[in-house]
């Protein structure tokens, strides 16, 4: 058993790392975040062990970055939130922008969970390994961050559509 | 289905032109960074699509369609590093003068070539091979005597059949000594189709 070619890694997983990205960081920022993720795996690549399961190590990779992004602009003068998203003619374009904003605004723990169990589909279990925190309240964070975000949508002024089952728990 | 139900079921974010983007930014920085063990590309040709594959020693890999690309790349991966990458940009060169050469514009390429992936007999034989000119044609049974191995021209014939190099290495220049075309990496089409092309017209 060997490492398959990292060029088939970037094709199977770019669009998870991307939108992992996106959940925690304003749009200019993902995009770097996740080219700089896939830099430092590419570095790494030949020691990873194989049959690992690479999409939980690039999550792991991206998570570092997002997070080093976010301590780097904290440093700053500048609040992340008065810095504009993306450029204004560019926000028409992106009909997603209103779910990916409540996302960002999610607590921490809650963005981290539910963007690694429902934006990279890993299990809870991975989701814990790598906020560093236990599965249960791995569990707890994307429970809470989903009701939030169920609870935004529902309240969404006329014109959003509504969610289009009453279930309480995802 | 609204926004937040195609996040729970992890169909939301996905955009192809982000996904390109981060590409060809990866493989930018990739390269200036010198992460890149094995840069390749495909190439469009009258023989099919090639596909083409350099390490920072030069040309190290040509693959036919039907050796199948994925198959060659893992390949790659094994016996050389699994840090492959596409990168068109730095195989322009190779692209160019493959087009040069299907376009009777070129007889000789010009190019550094990694010969790591043959070795022993099956290189020496490939080494004599680049000295076989365009349009000539030589023998299994020429190959194996030149080489010093007269008797080697099953062997030589594997050596053909497993050149890595094909199309850079001329192995369709080699024919059985009955005239009959032989074997060829590529299929026997092919091989039909570079002897023709080299022909004077």
């Amino acid at each position: 058993m060997s490492l398959p070619p990292f060029d088939r890694v970037v094709t199977d997983h770019a669009a998870v790392v991307l939108r992992v990205c996106r959940a925690m960081l304003p749009h200019y920022d993902a995009e770097d975040a996740a080219a700089d993720a896939f830099l430092a795996a590419l570095e790494a690549y030949p020691r990873l062990r194989p049959g690992s399961d690479i999409r939980a190590w690039l999550v792991t990779i991206a998570h570092r970055k997002a997070i080093d992004v976010t301590r780097r602009r904290s440093r700053q003068a500048v609040p992340v939130e008065s810095l504009p998203d993306i450029p204004a003619t560019a926000q028409l374009d992106l009909p997603d922008e209103r779910l990916w904003t409540a996302l960002r605004a999610l607590p921490d723990k809650q963005r981290h969970a539910v963007a690694y169990h429902y934006l990279a589909d890993l299990p809870y279990a991975q989701v814990a390994m790598i906020m560093e925190i236990s599965e249960v309240a791995a569990r707890r964070n994307a429970a809470d961050g989903v009701r939030t975000l169920r609870n935004t949508f529902a309240s969404a002024p006329s014109g959003a559509s509504a969610p289009s089952s009453q279930e309480r728990t995802p | 289905m609204n926004q937040l139900d195609r996040l729970l079921r992890g169909s939301f974010g996905a955009d192809s032109a982000a996904v390109e983007q981060l590409r060809a930014s990866l493989t930018r920085q990739a390269t200036s960074a010198g992460l890149i063990d094995v840069a390749f590309r495909t190439v469009d040709t009258p023989v099919g699509v090639l596909l083409v594959a350099s390490t920072p020693l030069g040309l190290v890999r040509v693959a036919y369609d039907r050796e199948g690309h994925d198959t060659v790349l893992d390949t790659l991966a094994q016996e050389i590093s699994p840090r492959i990458l596409s990168a068109p940009e730095q195989l322009d060169q190779v692209a160019r003068q493959l087009d040069d050469y299907f376009a009777r514009r070129r007889r000789h390429f010009d190019l550094p070539l990694d010969l790591r992936l043959s070795r022993g007999f099956r290189a020496t034989v490939l080494r004599f091979l680049s000295d076989v000119d365009y349009g000539r044609t030589v023998s299994y049974a020429d190959v194996a005597s030149a080489v010093g191995s007269p008797r080697a021209v099953r062997a030589v014939g594997t050596a053909c059949a497993t050149n890595p190099l094909p199309v850079l290495i001329p192995c369709h220049r080699v024919l059985r000594s009955d005239g009959t075309v032989g074997g060829y990496v590529g299929g026997p089409e092919a091989k039909r189709a570079l002897l023709a092309l080299e022909r004077p017209s």
